[in-house]
């Protein structure tokens, strides 16, 4: 399996995601930002990092790059998308996912270990999971306090598309603790805290970072083998 | 007209010279036509006689241009001109040793550490523009530092940042500390460079003159170092990076070189402003261009911007150069040429190319989106052998005519008179060791408890979480480990260790026994986990070398620290002087702050400080005495400063790290904790809050009082924890290597810090202690629960899922350990 790892200028976890989905057993591939070719890869992280400065607006610029026009497309039709972090922030901007991450309530860039809450499985990142299963994964951001409308909230709860919420503690006061969401195929998930920081004993605080990586490439074996992607309804 | 009354100053004045000509600037052929013409060069802070050098060095008087160029670079931060004598020391005692691949006088130093690999580090300070504007001062200063591991050939990989601020319940301190350690993250951060440790000291001396050090270490193949000589005759020179502006005119004459008065604050336009997006486009292009050997020469620019880079390769080669310096890429277009000289712009390199790679080397450059444009070329040396000329123009006026070396190397070297300060003796005499202690169990549990809440001892999690830690995915111990510890290579888990310490309490005490404490210090932390320590950068710290007791200060250090250097048989490799950190008649206390590297053969044998497993033995290292004066102790429970520091013993030291090695590599230790600032009672408190594990610890009845053991700073100190079953093997280790050893505890299953017949301290006592002080002075998370949350328009909040931050830390560290 081929996992596609952006990098767009000023992307900085982009090396990480990539060590990360070849440790889960993938095959990584860099994506150029000014090269629409996704080059046949079967999944696409967007990386952390500060994508053009965060100038404008964190991920607005990102947004427009000739790689996000193909991404969006094929996120569309299907194709499996991480946004961690800038990713994630890029992926709202996209409109790929609903709401905006804004500037952490205590307006201070925030590194901590963070434990969270995998409450939705049946996407194409969090298959690996097991519902209600406390992970922990580091977070680190300035801008990280997701918002959205009541409307959209409620439907992201009713719809069961938080995928992880923030427990022992709101690092970034995310509204309803919310630190991940996916889209209503559940192909695309963006996620605050960096599951790719969180994939060997020596460097992170556990092994849970792995899971989202393993789960990606759970969905496209059942793909391959079934058809159809893990991400639709289960 | 200008009169007495507005009569500018510093580099506004040479603008009073160009003005003066109505026909462009000031050229070489107007300095010939009026050589009598009165020029502002006081105001630069050049002396009669170094003017008087200038006009002989060039046999007329200086254009603006170069005035101002001559200023830059015959500053106490450029020439090193106050220290240069006593920095000899560092040449002459540098130990035997084959790992060094540059030294000092280079941008930093490299070691090489594999038969591929080579690191090169460097601290730095950036202490005056900390102060006079935090968030860019210290942004800037991260950047600037990075630069110059990445003029080496490496690509850097992490950060560190020594700090040191006044009374932490001052107002201004709240002004500065919140805004130097947002630069620092928001700079490193942005650059994707994880942030793996450093200090945080409050000291009233430093209230008016931070010391904002930073330090950066970077990772290369052998054979990508980079050089900086502008070799080979009709090569290209290439500006690359960010535009070049008004900022930071006269950083390094005026802010760096001369003590600060009231009109600080007005210097503003003298510090630089940070772009860390364009720094990380910068990195990337750099070692693009490495990698395909693009490169003939490089050079970061910094602190005397472009005066600085030109000179300086030029020099290095003896060859000349022709500049144009319309060429240069402006921010505004109105830029006088002498501005275009002085201003310290940041994210800028510039490059010595051959003309046939030029067209390469600006693709990878638009590749990045960065700026490139040949500005110059590279002239012969003289038919004699004699170095090349540097040659400025702007728009066909020639405004620049000199010899590189004149400015790069020859500058004043200054012999300045020293002094023992008058108070010293008095100083020593009123030792510590004789202030009223505490003496029952109560006393000295209270003593404990105010101790770790104290600002230099409390923990630094409000500060140290601002930075991010992770990026890179190889940072193996981050603060508040002892060490930084990364690794370098996946494949053979080849790995560092740094560490960066200094005590200006001690230094202003002995600054000879200071400097050695310092090192021993780092030298310490770099061996307690388990690496071995193979190299030093310092940064030196220190009030107005015009004034002879400071001058005797930095003599004393700079020897404590050469002559410690030669017994630890590690060479300093490179770092910097910080001159004029005072206010008024006020210096600072002598600072030297030293960084240590240490090398793993297998970093997946680092040993981290914290208890993870009760039941298992605590052995203290090292031998204890009553050794207070200096200490912390001393400082929070009874305001004092005298006496003599604690003696250091570099064999002892030496003994220490040996054993810790070897303890590693046996995989006997579990924990592993230095001891130093607070003594026991600071590690033990450290080492039992990281995991949650407390401990219970005895004292022998025939030693030192329960008090002295708890709190004494002597040095070359250790506590490890031992899983049982390995106590024999370390004991006798220990004795192998002559380091004295006592069993004085256990951890324990209960959640508690107990020390036998005195007093018992649950974990969560301990822990409210030591974490709230910061959130309470500068604000944090508490103080936002307040403030309205976010508000959910429409929905009712459901329970628990109400935007809250929590008042409480959740516990650190995670479920897994290898």
């Amino acid at each position: 399996m081929r996992i596609g790892v952006v990098t767009f200028p000023g992307s900085l976890d982009d090396g990480d995601a990539a060590r990360a989905a070849r440790i889960a057993g993938a095959e990584a591939v860099r994506l150029w930002h000014g090269d629409p070719d996704l080059h046949g890869v079967d999944a696409v992280v967007l990386p952390g990092g500060f994508s053009y400065g965060d100038y404008l607006r964190c991920g607005a610029i990102a947004r427009f790059a000739p790689v996000m026009e193909s991404i969006i497309d094929a996120a569309r039709g299907g194709l499996p998308v991480l946004g961690i972090c800038n990713g994630f922030q890029v992926l709202c901007e996209a409109h790929l996912l609903p709401g905006a991450l804004t500037r952490n309530q205590h307006l201070h860039f925030r590194n901590r270990d963070q434990w969270l809450k995998v409450e939705s499985t049946n996407t194409a990142w969090t298959n690996n999971f097991t519902g209600g299963q406390e992970i922990l994964i580091p977070v680190k951001n300035g801008e990280g306090c997701y918002v959205a409308d009541a409307k959209t909230l409620d439907a992201l709860e009713a719809e069961g598309r938080v995928i992880a919420r923030y427990v022992r503690g709101n690092p970034n006061g995310s509204q309803r603790d919310i630190a991940g969401i996916t889209n209503e195929a559940g192909n695309v998930v963006g996620i605050m805290p960096h599951p790719e920081h969180a994939v060997e004993a020596l460097t992170g605080p556990s092994l849970d970072g792995l899971g989202f990586f393993t789960s990606v490439l759970r969905a496209l074996a059942g793909a391959t083998a079934g058809g159809q992607l893990a991400g639709g309804q289960q | 007209m200008t009169t007495q009354q507005d009569k500018p100053s510093g580099f506004a004045a040479t603008d009073v010279l160009v003005n003066k000509f109505e026909d462009g600037p000031d050229t070489v052929e107007k300095a010939e036509k009026a050589p009598d013409e009165l020029q502002p060069f006081a105001d630069l802070g050049l002396k009669d006689d170094e003017y008087a050098k200038i006009r002989e060095i060039l046999g007329r008087r200086p254009t603006a241009s170069e005035l101002a160029m001559y200023s830059i670079m015959w500053s106490e931060h450029c020439s090193y001109k106050s220290s240069k004598v006593h920095l000899r020391e560092f040449v002459a005692k540098v130990p035997k040793n084959t790992r060094m691949l540059a030294g000092i006088g280079e941008n930093a130093g490299v070691v090489q550490v594999s038969d591929d690999l080579a690191v090169t580090f460097k601290v730095e300070s950036h202490n005056h523009p900390s102060y006079v504007e935090p968030y860019q001062g210290a942004a800037t200063g991260v950047g600037g530092i990075v630069r110059d591991i990445l003029a080496m050939g490496a690509r850097p990989i992490a950060v560190m940042d020594p700090l040191r601020f006044g009374a932490a319940d001052h107002p201004d301190t709240a002004r500065v500390l919140p805004g130097v350690v947002a630069g620092i993250g928001g700079y490193g951060n942005c650059l994707g460079l994880p942030n793996i440790g450093g200090e945080i000291v409050f000291d009233p001396c430093y209230q008016g003159n931070p010391l904002v050090n930073a330090l950066s270490i970077g990772v290369m193949p052998v054979e990508r170092l980079q050089k900086k000589e502008a070799t080979g005759t009709g090569n290209i020179v290439v500006l690359m990076g960010a535009r070049t502006g008004r900022d930071g005119i006269g950083g390094v004459s005026v802010l760096a070189s001369a003590t600060f008065d009231e009109e600080a604050e007005q210097r503003r336009p003298s510090v630089q402003v940070g772009d860390p997006f364009m720094e990380k486009l910068l990195i990337e292009s750099c070692l693009e261009l490495y990698d395909a050997g693009l490169v003939s020469g490089i050079q970061d620019l910094g602190g005397a911007g472009l005066t600085c880079a030109l000179t300086e390769t030029a020099a290095a080669a003896g060859t000349g150069m022709r500049v144009w310096l319309e060429r240069v890429p402006l921010r505004e277009a109105s830029m006088s040429p002498t501005e275009i000289l002085a201003s310290e712009s940041q994210e800028r390199m510039l490059l010595i190319v051959t003309p046939e790679n030029l067209e390469a080397v600006l693709k990878v450059a638009e590749k990045w989106g960065v700026w490139a444009t040949a500005i110059g070329e590279v002239t012969p040396a003289g038919a004699d052998g004699t170095p090349g000329r540097l040659l400025i123009t702007w728009n066909d006026h020639v405004v620049v005519d000199v010899p590189p070396g004149s400015l790069a190397d020859d500058g004043p070297v200054y012999d300045r008179p020293m002094r023992e300060p008058s108070d010293l003796i008095l100083l020593q005499a009123d030792r510590a060791e004789t202030l009223h202690r505490p003496s029952t169990g109560d006393e000295l549990r209270e003593t404990v408890l105010r101790m770790i809440a104290s600002p230099n001892l409390c923990d630094k999690t409000w500060v140290t979480e601002q930075y991010d830690r992770y990026v890179l995915g190889n940072t193996v111990l981050a603060q508040p480990e002892d060490s930084g510890v990364l690794r370098l290579d996946e494949v053979t888990n080849l790995g560092v260790a740094l560490s960066v310490d200094g005590n200006g309490r001690y230094a202003r005490l002995d600054p000879y026994e200071g400097a050695k404490l310092a090192l021993a210090e780092s030298y310490r932390n770099v061996a307690v986990t388990g690496a071995e320590p193979i190299a030093v950068s310092d940064c030196l710290n220190f009030g107005s070398p015009e004034d002879p007791a400071v001058m005797w200060q930095f003599a004393q250090a700079v020897r404590g620290l050469a002559d410690g250097c030669q017994q630890l048989g590690i060479p300093v490799t490179g770092g910097n002087v910080s001159f004029y950190n005072q206010t008024g008649a006020a210096a600072i206390h002598p600072t030297p702050v030293i960084g240590v590297l240490g090398l793993f053969d297998d970093v997946t044998r680092r040993i981290p400080m914290g208890f993870k497993n009760n039941g298992e033995l605590l052995f203290l290292l090292g031998e204890t005495r009553a050794e207070l004066s200096g200490s912390e102790w001393a400082w929070v429970t009874h305001d004092h400063l005298g006496g003599r520091p604690p003696k250091v013993d570099l064999a002892a030291e030496q003994a220490l790290g040996k054993l810790m090695a070897q303890a590693s590599k046996a995989a006997l230790v579990s924990a592993a904790h230095d001891l130093s600032d607070g003594g026991l009672a600071q590690v033990l408190v450290e080492s039992c809050l990281r995991h949650e594990v407390g401990a219970t610890v005895t004292f022998p009845a025939d030693g030192e009082s329960a008090f002295v053991q708890l709190f004494s700073e002597s040095a070359g100190r250790a506590l490890v924890a031992v899983p049982v079953g390995h106590e024999k093997a370390f004991v006798a280790l220990a004795a192998e290597f002559g380091v004295p050893i006592a069993q004085i505890g256990v951890t324990s299953p209960e959640a508690t810090l107990t020390v036998t017949d005195q007093f018992a301290i649950p974990l969560a006592e301990l822990r409210t202690a030591f974490t709230e002080t910061l959130p309470k002075l500068f604000g944090g998370s508490a103080e936002l629960v307040n403030r309205a949350a976010p508000v959910e328009v429409e929905a009712p909040v459901s329970e628990g899922r109400s935007v809250t931050l929590e008042l409480t830390e959740p516990k650190p560290g995670g479920p897994i350990e290898s």
